[in-house]
């Protein structure tokens, strides 16, 4: 069984459709990578997800026993406000949360869990300084820290690498593809389609038209196509031979 | 002057006025953090009017304590506020409710009030009574009760409440009862709202819950240093301007409202001189 599965889901806001008719399966160890133009409903896609909104038709299945609140969620950025006063570990250790119930303080465990995850971002010799104040790409770290306490099953990213210069955006490519390793499910919404065919093990793409399948039928397909117009035989071969390493 | 404060202080409905005003001041710094934070300065304002408006009703219906109403009333506008704020235009809805609330709240004591002087009582529902001395004994145990359960609530709730500030939707996919936090907030904020109006007066409430956070956030930099700064700077600004207030005769909510307005201009001018992380 799938750790999630799609039928025939439409999303939108207050009945106004964006898309229709979406169907595709998650499994256990698979990389998603969502791509699309701006505004097509990706970021909507994700939300719905995560049931922060609900979907206007269709269904969202969760299968090996996956429980609704085992999702990471790491949010398009400017979604976190400007200046809040909050410590790197305060933010990170929030991600526990959702593992507290209605116990009021955080576990010895649950702040191990915390520090490990930061020392897994290599963030922890910033565990006291303050959010706001770190460069965006050591941010999107200690978001992704954050979202590791959560869970450790399934992560869902909204355009991690947005606003990265190149080299933090490889780190942070490279993040996520170890974790990725480690037995993390990861669906990321991603506007970089050459990093996407690299890195990820399916593709989803939704627009005027939608595609959804493994990344080698989605270079073959009219959609990849669209979007490589050239390279693409050549992203190919070079995603196939990072494939046959692994 | 320190003689006459000495002697003021001997006096137990001095002692106990001093001991509510601080709590009232703690309550509302701990919340004033999470609505400053949140972008909801307002509804402290909009709250208090909301209160003034039932203390009127309360007022007319010759209520022998006028709390049984202000409260409930009080804290049922504030769930509705919480629950629409995510809609358009909530601070315009907002606005309206506050304005609202205060022109019927001052037509009702004026119509219906027996009372000979409407515009004394008017005054003190807005601005605070002149003198905080002439609290009544019950109303100090009230208030001191209600003090202790907010803070012991914060203190239970201190972690889900930054989750739920920091980042609502991140909470909310985790599996955090988010709405359920969100209520608790706002039942405190309106159980502080009408605590503080015995102290300051249904006008000046927000000085007493914004303050001191924003003193607070200028000088530091995480959650919980701010917390614990702006509770401490709101008891002391409390402490310092009931003092004066006893001592020199001055109305009790302007005086604490002014301390903690110079304070924070203090704040600002220090940590711009000495180059602070702003
Ligand atoms: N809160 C909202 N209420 C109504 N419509 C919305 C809302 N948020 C987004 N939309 C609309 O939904 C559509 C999809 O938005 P969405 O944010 O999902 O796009 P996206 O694919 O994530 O775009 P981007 O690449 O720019 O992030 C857009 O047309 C947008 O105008
Ligand atoms: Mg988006």
């Amino acid at each position: 069984m799938a750790l999630l599965t799609i039928s025939d889901l439409s999303l939108g806001y207050d009945s106004r459709i964006i898309v229709e008719g979406l169907n595709f399966t998650v499994n256990e160890g698979d990389y998603l990578c969502i791509v699309g133009e701006n505004g097509s409903g990706k970021s909507t896609l994700m939300r719905t997800l995560l049931h922060l909104q609900e979907p206007l038709g269709g269904q969202i299945r969760m299968g090996d026993g996956l429980a609704k609140n085992e999702i990471g969620y790491l949010p398009q950025q400017n979604a976190i406000q400007k200046d809040f006063p909050a410590s790197v570990r305060e933010v990170v250790l929030s991600g526990c949360q959702a593992r507290c119930g209605w116990h009021p303080f955080y576990s010895r465990e649950q702040k191990k869990l915390a520090m490990d995850n930061m020392r897994r971002m290599g963030i922890d010799n910033l565990a006291r300084r303050c959010y706001s104040e770190l460069s965006g790409g050591q941010q999107q770290r200690v978001l992704l820290a954050r979202a590791l306490c959560a869970t450790q099953r399934i992560l869902l990213l909204d355009e991690p690498v947005t606003g990265l210069d190149p080299k933090v955006t490889m780190e942070m490519y490279d993040c996520i593809a170890n974790l990725n390793r480690e037995g993390v499910t990861i669906i990321m919404i991603s506007h970089d389609i050459a990093a996407a065919v690299q890195y990820a093990s399916h593709i989803l793409h939704i627009g005027s038209s939608v595609f959804f399948g493994t990344k080698e039928d989605y270079l073959a397909s009219p959609e990849g196509r669209l979007f490589l117009p050239q390279d693409g035989q050549e992203q190919l071969e070079r995603a196939t031979e990072g494939g046959d390493a692994k | 002057m320190i003689d006459k404060l000495a002697l003021y202080l001997q006096y137990s409905f001095v002692q106990y006025a001093l001991i509510v005003g601080m709590l009232i001041a703690l309550c509302s710094a701990l919340l004033g953090v999470t609505l400053v934070l949140k972008r909801f300065s307002f509804i402290g304002d909009g709250l208090s009017h909301v209160a003034f408006a039932t203390m009127a009703i309360a007022a007319v219906l010759n209520l022998s304590n006028n709390m049984y109403l202000v409260m409930p009333l009080t804290i049922l506008c504030a769930v509705i506020l919480f629950r629409t704020k995510t809609k358009a235009r909530g601070d315009a809805v907002l606005a309206m409710l506050s304005v609202t609330a205060l022109a019927f709240g001052y037509l009702f004591m004026n119509i219906f009030s027996s009372s000979s002087n409407v515009s004394g009582d008017v005054c003190s529902t807005l601005f605070g009574s002149t003198s905080i001395l002439t609290l009544k004994k019950e109303d100090v145990i009230l208030c001191a009760a209600l003090s202790v359960v907010v803070v012991v609530v914060f203190i239970l709730f201190y972690n889900k409440i930054f989750a739920v500030t920091f980042d609502e939707d991140f909470a909310k996919a985790a599996g955090t009862r988010v709405n359920c936090y969100n209520l608790v907030i706002s039942v405190v904020i309106a159980v502080i709202i009408v605590l503080a109006m015995n102290l300051v007066g249904s006008l000046l409430i927000s000085a007493l819950v914004i303050f001191p956070a924003l003193t607070a956030m200028r000088i530091f930099r995480s959650f919980l240093s701010v917390t614990v700064c702006a509770a401490i700077v709101s008891v002391f600004c409390a402490l310092l301007g009931m003092l004066v207030s006893i001592t020199m005769g001055t109305p009790v909510g302007s005086t604490i409202v002014a301390v903690d307005a110079i304070v924070y201009a203090l704040t600002v001018c220090v940590t711009a001189v000495v180059g602070g992380r702003r």
